[in-house]
């Protein structure tokens, strides 16, 4: 489904991912781990359609095609969804005209017809409910005065309404309490399916004991030291990001 | 004192009088003469004017003249349409026509008790008991109050009796028709003791055409009463408007001015209130959207003259093209007037490099134990916000016009009146790219 290949990009001239190479199948699940500034978020957003980062060699293809060709209301209609790290406050716009407007361009996209208000209220509802979201929140103003969960949470209502075939979603378990998570943990795996893929991008092992990821990534200074299975996340947790930058237990683990 | 003497004034003085409405009463003609005379010897006032520092209004002064018709025209038909529509909303609606009330388009048979509502020219005619502050210099805050004084051709007198509510607002639809005319509305509301009541103002311009409006409004805001008063201003695109909304409240009341402009070559809105007693509430909202070489100037003053008021002020403005704002918040906290509460922001969208905006708050603090505060922000669409909509499926212009809406949702949420609430709605989306998409999604 995604294929990155040698992937470089830079921003204000600072190179920030230095040749990553990434395969993930449809079905699958990534976990993407990594301290603190090593890219991950570059990462994502680049792979949303972030126009701040320069591609300065490499290739990404979605389905085959050149995803770094396409605008990103173009790779959001055709199934990328970021669950973004710091969601963005949209003053004046309430969430409701938000999910509506968003999910109608994709049908509109699709040449589907455009939801009614009574079927759109129904579904907004039901997956609200099912993300542990107070319905007073469709009225606000899209994250603003939202608490850290509640923006969180708003983010994987976005993925459960839009239901793409790609989710990235970036730190989307950090700063949520134990019963978030798992509500979170829940709707993600609610979207685990044969023809979706799924990248999570976790700087802690724990919402790895929710979801378990069929492959995990390890991203240092803007490349892939170490990829692996579900243990790897143990390993590192254990362990820490230190011995990344010294490289030594690269080589114990493996 | 500002300009030299120039041929406009001998001949309009000439013309002051004749064929205005009140032209029998001595009294009145004398009104009039003495109000061009303190224009005149005044003059227009130039850019050396501090209050007049960015709006140019010598455009007026190459006018033809300054009088106003007094034949008035048929309305124009969309206009027609329009008043059939707004008395279909069940408003108490008075039409005027360059300045002229049209009867037959207007709807006031049914006020409740208590609510009086008339054509000026009428009173004028009629030799009626008149509001003092017609002709008053004391209640000329411009000099262009001394014009409208000089040529008024009409307008409205609403007089609401202690303790009536007014459930349904007074609409006053002022269109302006024909090329060149010169326009002069004056409006007089006086509210009685805890009464209460919405008005609405409502400029429309239907050719583009350099018509010049200067109109007055007067409010007298009783003990306890409840006034809310709203402009739209939708002149045509060459149209130039000059007005002052003036308000004057007792123990407290409250007045609530709010005030959009949408179109017009030239606007320029002096907008004041003064508390006089002590527990007054005065909020001042504005917002408006230019384009092309739009100029619009808002110079709004609250004078805090008792102690233990209240003002909120909540002003934006969205400017493309090469459009310029002009700002100036005023508020003076008058010696005595403790214990006064009073903020203020504006917050202005710049969607070209070429728009430009100048704003200004102006706090002026005479007494002690207040609380002012004021924040300004000039800024672009955020790109974060942009890239957000956009990683959600909307393309480039939905979800800049998704943003533009937000700013300006914050003004347009706190119109209490729905019918008014949606039209200023519609006419932000009209005018957004795919804003009839967002519409149909509201
Ligand atoms: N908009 C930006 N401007 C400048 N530097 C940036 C920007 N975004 C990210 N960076 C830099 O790129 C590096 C990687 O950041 P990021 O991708 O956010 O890391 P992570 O998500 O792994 O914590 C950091 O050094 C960060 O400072
Ligand atoms: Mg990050």
């Amino acid at each position: 489904m995604l294929s990155i290949k040698n992937l470089h990009v830079c921003i204000d001239g600072k190179e920030i991912l230095r040749g990553i190479n990434l395969d993930v199948k449809a079905g699958e699940v990534h976990a993407i781990m990594g301290p603190n500034a090593s890219g991950k978020s570059t990462l994502a957003q680049l792979l949303a359609g972030r126009e701040i980062y320069k591609v300065t060699a490499g290739s990404v293809h979605y389905l085959g095609r050149d995803l770094l060709a396409m605008s990103p209301e173009r790779r959001a209609c055709e199934g990328v969804f970021l669950a973004f790290q710091y969601p963005v406050e949209i003053p004046g716009v309430s969430n409701a005209l938000f999910l509506k407007t968003a999910l109608n361009a994709i049908r509109k996209y699709h040449r589907l017809p455009e939801l009614d208000a009574m079927d759109f209220l129904t579904l907004v509802r039901e997956r609200m409910k099912r993300v542990g979201m107070d319905e007073a929140l469709l009225l606000r103003a899209v994250n603003e005065g939202f608490s850290g969960g509640e923006k969180k949470r708003n983010e994987i209502l976005q993925l459960n309404i839009l239901q793409p075939r790609l989710a990235i979603l970036d730190e989307t378990d950090s700063g949520l309490d134990i019963d978030a998570l798992k509500l979170v943990a829940d709707g993600v795996n609610d979207m685990r399916g044969a023809d979706r893929a799924i990248i999570l991008v976790t700087h802690y092992q724990r919402l790895l004991d929710y979801i378990v990821p069929d492959a995990v990534h390890v991203l240092s200074q803007g490349c892939i030291v170490k990829s692996g299975g579900a243990d790897l996340a143990k390993d590192l947790e254990r362990h820490g990001y230190n011995w990344l930058e010294t490289g030594d237990l690269i080589k114990q683990i493996a | 004192m500002h300009v030299q003497p120039q041929s406009w004034q001998n001949v309009e003085l000439s013309l002051v009088p004749d064929a205005l409405a009140g032209h029998d009463s001595p009294w009145i003609l004398a009104a009039r003469k003495t109000a061009f005379k303190r224009f005149s010897e005044h003059g227009f006032p130039t850019k050396r004017e501090e209050e007049w520092k960015y709006t140019d209004v010598s455009l007026i002064s190459k006018r033809g003249s300054l009088a106003p018709d007094n034949i008035p025209p048929d309305a124009p038909s969309e206009a027609k349409l329009l008043a059939w529509a707004l008395s279909g909303e069940g408003m108490h609606l008075m039409v005027f026509v360059n300045g002229h009330f049209d009867s037959e388009l207007s709807t006031i048979d049914d006020l409740p008790d208590g609510v009086q509502l008339s054509s000026l020219a009428d009173m004028l005619d009629g030799d009626a008991n008149l509001p003092e502050s017609l002709f008053s210099q004391q209640h000329e805050h411009t000099i262009f109050a001394a014009l409208n004084n000089a040529f008024v051709t009409d307008g409205a007198v609403l007089k609401i009796a202690p303790d009536t509510v007014l459930e349904t607002p007074i609409y006053l639809f002022l269109i302006a028709s024909g090329h060149g005319v010169a326009i002069y509305p004056h409006i007089i509301v006086m509210a009685g003791e805890n009464s209460s009541a919405t008005v609405i103002e409502h400029y429309m311009g239907t050719l583009d055409a350099h018509n010049f409006t200067n109109a007055i409004t007067q409010i007298n805001v009783g003990a306890g009463a409840k006034i809310e008063h709203c402009k739209l201003i939708q002149e045509g695109p060459a149209a130039l408007h000059i007005a002052g909304v003036h308000a004057e409240q007792s123990k407290d009341s409250s007045f609530t001015s709010r005030s959009f402009v949408f179109s017009g070559r030239s606007v320029r809105n002096d907008i004041t209130s003064s508390l006089n007693e002590t527990g007054c509430l005065c909020t001042f909202d504005g917002l408006y959207l230019l384009d092309d070489k739009q100029h619009v100037d808002h110079h709004t003053r609250i004078d805090h003259i008792a102690p233990c008021c209240t003002s909120r002020e909540y002003y934006r403005g969205i400017l493309d093209g090469e459009s310029r704002g002009v700002f100036n918040g005023k508020v003076i906290v008058h010696h005595g007037a403790n214990q006064t509460d009073a903020h203020q922001t504006n917050h202005h969208l710049l969607l070209s490099k070429q728009a430009e905006i100048d704003t200004k708050p102006q706090l002026e603090i005479f007494a002690d134990d207040v609380k002012c505060t004021h924040g300004a922000t000039v800024g672009q669409l955020s790109d974060e916000g942009l890239f957000y909509l956009r990683s959600r499926g909307l393309d480039a212009d939905t979800a800049r016009s998704v943003l533009i809406y937000g700013f300006a949702n914050d003004i347009i949420n706190r119109i209490n009146t729905p019918y008014l609430r949606q039209r200023i709605e519609h006419l932000l989306l009209d005018r957004l790219p795919q804003g009839d998409m967002v519409k149909e999604l509201l």
